[in-house]
């Protein structure tokens, strides 16, 4: 597998997904610091209001406007930074109004849809339109030509279907047709739609309440004279994730939970025919047999009890045992992985003696990242 | 495990909520607390939500599904599908027959109950009450002294714990209005609803759980029990040790070095941890308890049980 710079060479997106708890945040901010340090302007976006990134790029805050970070800080961290980099927090609430302003026809339209209370609930909360702000954001960013190359950090989705699907199901909810014929129940839509529809209608009616169903009737009305600009435009989206110049990133852990959930998402991406840059697996335990050169396994006790003594030999031995098997794990997974993928290599970054949260940190993953297989065996084993 | 010392306070709820973010061991040690709790005599249930599957990966890979299924004695589990849930609140909402049958079979039902917003959420939490009372709605369904949730992870978690609040707001009249106000009623009730959040002995998991803690005690009003740090490595090298055994690296080849950079490394994060353990239990009011890193190739049932015996 060759290194993140020479998959991302050429690319104007680079879309790191994969599932919660795998470090997709901070594979992000490494791939665009390493990018950005080679020369682009580089933006990385989060969604993650948990200020991960912001902390680890030494910033206070980020907010829905691009911030760059300060180049000295990189000086500092011993890192040459040749280009840019920029970060950002998406904020879904705000996108979403930014959009709706820009999709209304007039003030008139664009406050109806902003006051409605269901707008504002599904604004923030409803399942995939953060997904889909992120898409929004993406497209923007990208239509604004101010960025070289785009990193984003998908959202923590339980279902890798769920953020590829959430385009298109916000608009199908937003346009809401089928439901907005059974609103006016009076009208020959109704009629032709039969008794059943209208019972139905009325039993929901009396389950939810009145009024719930009052505002849903408004909300798709205030929608209505905007769903052909909310359909264009996540056409164009998709149009841009599926471009030759966008690259997904599949990030996972060396577990069996998240390897399974990194087959399943690069499945879907084949499904849905988006480009696949390659796959990344962080913490991992390099085989020993990569760290150790030479050398006798049977020997290892003796001779570590001749230099440390009986009790601390067998605590060094316990402890690699217990490496080793992680190690072994790991690689299984990660066969299974490069097996199910149908690739000859997988980026692996290892499990680091230190916590990664600053740009310190970064460099040390990215001297993996931006390294051959070959070179990470080396970097590894403590030899480059 | 005849003789184990009750947990105080979380095991004597009816309901806890296990929350925290994405890839702590949530499910894990949901699981670990059920057996717990079972182990102790409690008639215990163990629900996912959201069609996760992760207890039942955990329980040998057999599929839950939306059933009691005993998985231990004294132990259920139930993977709560919202659809499912939707249509046994219907079932429960109208006697009368044919109404029923005829709402089943309306798309437009099912299409205003996915376009309404959190409503999926609702019905969740609806079955979520309906597993935590003594006089069962369902026919001939079980009393549990003990309902514990695999809740979503932190962002999702805190909308998910407040979306009957939500909705008694969105849904100002009607029986789902005072059924959601019921149901908010039931979260904060901290006497006998708690939650416990899994943390890792990391930089941001641990700011995580301490947001997430002042989050839920404050805007969700729920009651917050127990800090769980999972995954804590075990101190096997003094300082002194640690000294040797760096030398040892640095003079030696081949193996010897690899075992030897092998502890230094364990040490270095077993003491990294602790001081994120000392962050963590500064931060945080709820009691922190650990939990030891298991050297487990996979965390099955076996793992689930060694970490239900060092609960506390």
């Amino acid at each position: 597998m060759p290194a993140v710079d020479e998959i991302l060479a050429g690319k104007d997106i680079c879309i790191c997904a994969g599932s919660g708890g795998v470090g997709k945040t901070t594979t992000s901010a490494a791939i665009a610091t390493g990018m950005a340090a080679r020369g682009l302007r580089v933006c990385v976006l989060t969604i993650d209001p948990a200020k991960r990134l912001a902390d680890s790029l030494g910033l206070r805050e980020l907010g829905n406007e691009a911030r760059q970070v300060d180049p000295e800080l990189f000086e500092q961290h011993g890192i040459e930074m040749k280009g840019e980099l920029w970060a950002m927090m998406l904020d879904a609430k705000a996108t979403f109004d930014e959009l709706v302003a820009r999709q209304a026809p007039d003030e008139e339209s664009r406050d109806r849809v902003l006051d409605n209370r269901i707008y504002q609930q599904i604004s923030s909360a409803l399942a995939g339109s953060q997904e889909y702000m992120a898409m929004e954001k993406l497209f923007e960013l990208h239509g604004s030509g101010r960025f070289d190359l785009l990193v984003l950090d998908t959202p923590p989705t339980r279902n890798a279907l769920d953020f590829l699907d959430a385009p298109k199901r916000l608009t199908q909810f937003i346009e809401g047709r089928s439901l907005r014929v059974f609103m006016k129940p009076t009208g020959l839509a109704a009629k032709v739609a039969g008794r059943g529809a209208s019972v139905a209608l009325s039993v929901f009616k009396r389950i939810v309440g009145f009024d719930l169903l009052a505002d849903l009737a408004e909300f798709f009305n205030a929608f209505s004279g905007m769903v052909d600009g909310f359909q264009a435009r996540a056409k164009r989206v998709n149009k841009l994730l599926a471009d030759p110049h966008t690259c997904f990133l599949v990030v996972c852990g060396p577990q069996g939970e998240p390897i399974d959930e990194a087959v399943y998402f690069h499945r879907k991406l084949v499904e849905a025919e988006l480009p696949f840059g390659g796959v990344i697996v962080n913490k991992v335990h390099y085989p020993a047999e990569n760290l150790r050169g030479e050398g006798d396994p049977a020997d290892l006790e003796a001779t570590l009890a001749r230099e440390l003594g009986d009790d601390l030999a067998a605590r060094v031995c316990e402890n690699f045992a217990e490496y080793q098997a992680l190690s072994e794990r790991d690689a299984r997974n990660i066969e299974h992985l490069a097996a199910e993928l149908r690739t000859s290599g997988v980026i692996r970054v290892p499990y680091l003696d230190e916590d990664v949260h600053d740009l310190g940190g970064l460099a040390e993953i990215n001297r993996y990242l931006f390294a051959s297989s070959e070179e990470r065996i080396e970097i590894a084993a403590g030899r480059a | 495990m005849l003789g184990i010392t009750p947990i105080p306070d979380i095991l004597d709820k009816r309901l806890v909520f296990v929350t925290g973010k994405g890839g702590v061991g949530k499910t894990t040690v949901a699981v670990a607390l059920g057996l717990r709790a079972a182990a102790e005599g409690k008639r215990t249930i163990v629900c996912e939500v959201a069609s996760q599957e992760n207890a039942s990966r955990i329980f040998s890979h057999t599929e839950v599904g939306f059933h009691e299924v005993e998985m231990a004695e004294n132990l259920w589990s139930i993977s709560i599908d919202p659809d499912e849930s939707m249509r046994e609140y219907v079932l429960l909402q109208l006697k009368v027959r044919a109404m029923r049958d005829l709402l089943f079979r309306s798309r437009i039902f099912s299409y205003l109950a996915a376009a309404t917003p959190g409503l999926k959420e609702l019905v969740t939490i609806g079955k979520i009450w309906e597993l935590a009372q003594l006089d069962r709605k369902v026919k001939s369904g079980r009393k549990y002294d003990l309902v514990i949730v695999d809740a979503p992870a932190t962002g999702h978690g805190i909308g998910f714990l407040q979306t009957p609040r939500t909705f008694a707001n969105i849904a100002r009249v009607g029986p789902i209005h005072s059924q959601a106000q019921q149901l908010d009623r039931l979260i904060t009730d901290q006497e006998h609803t708690g939650t416990a959040i899994v943390a890792l002995p990391e930089e941001m998991p641990v700011n995580e759980s301490a947001a997430l803690e002042s989050e839920l005690r404050s805007e969700v009003g729920v009651a917050v029990d127990r800090v769980y740090l999972n995954g804590l490595y075990p101190e096997r090298f003094d300082r002194d040790e640690a000294e040797r055994l760096a030398e040892l690296a640095d003079g030696e080849e081949g193996i010897v070095r690899a075992a030897a950079r092998a502890a230094s490394s364990e040490h270095g994060r077993a003491r990294s941890q602790r001081a994120q353990l000392a962050r963590l239990r500064r931060r945080v009011e709820a009691p922190v308890k650990t939990l030891p890193f298991l050297f487990e190739p996979e965390l099955d049932l076996a793992a689930a049980q060694q970490l239900a015996k060092r609960l506390n």
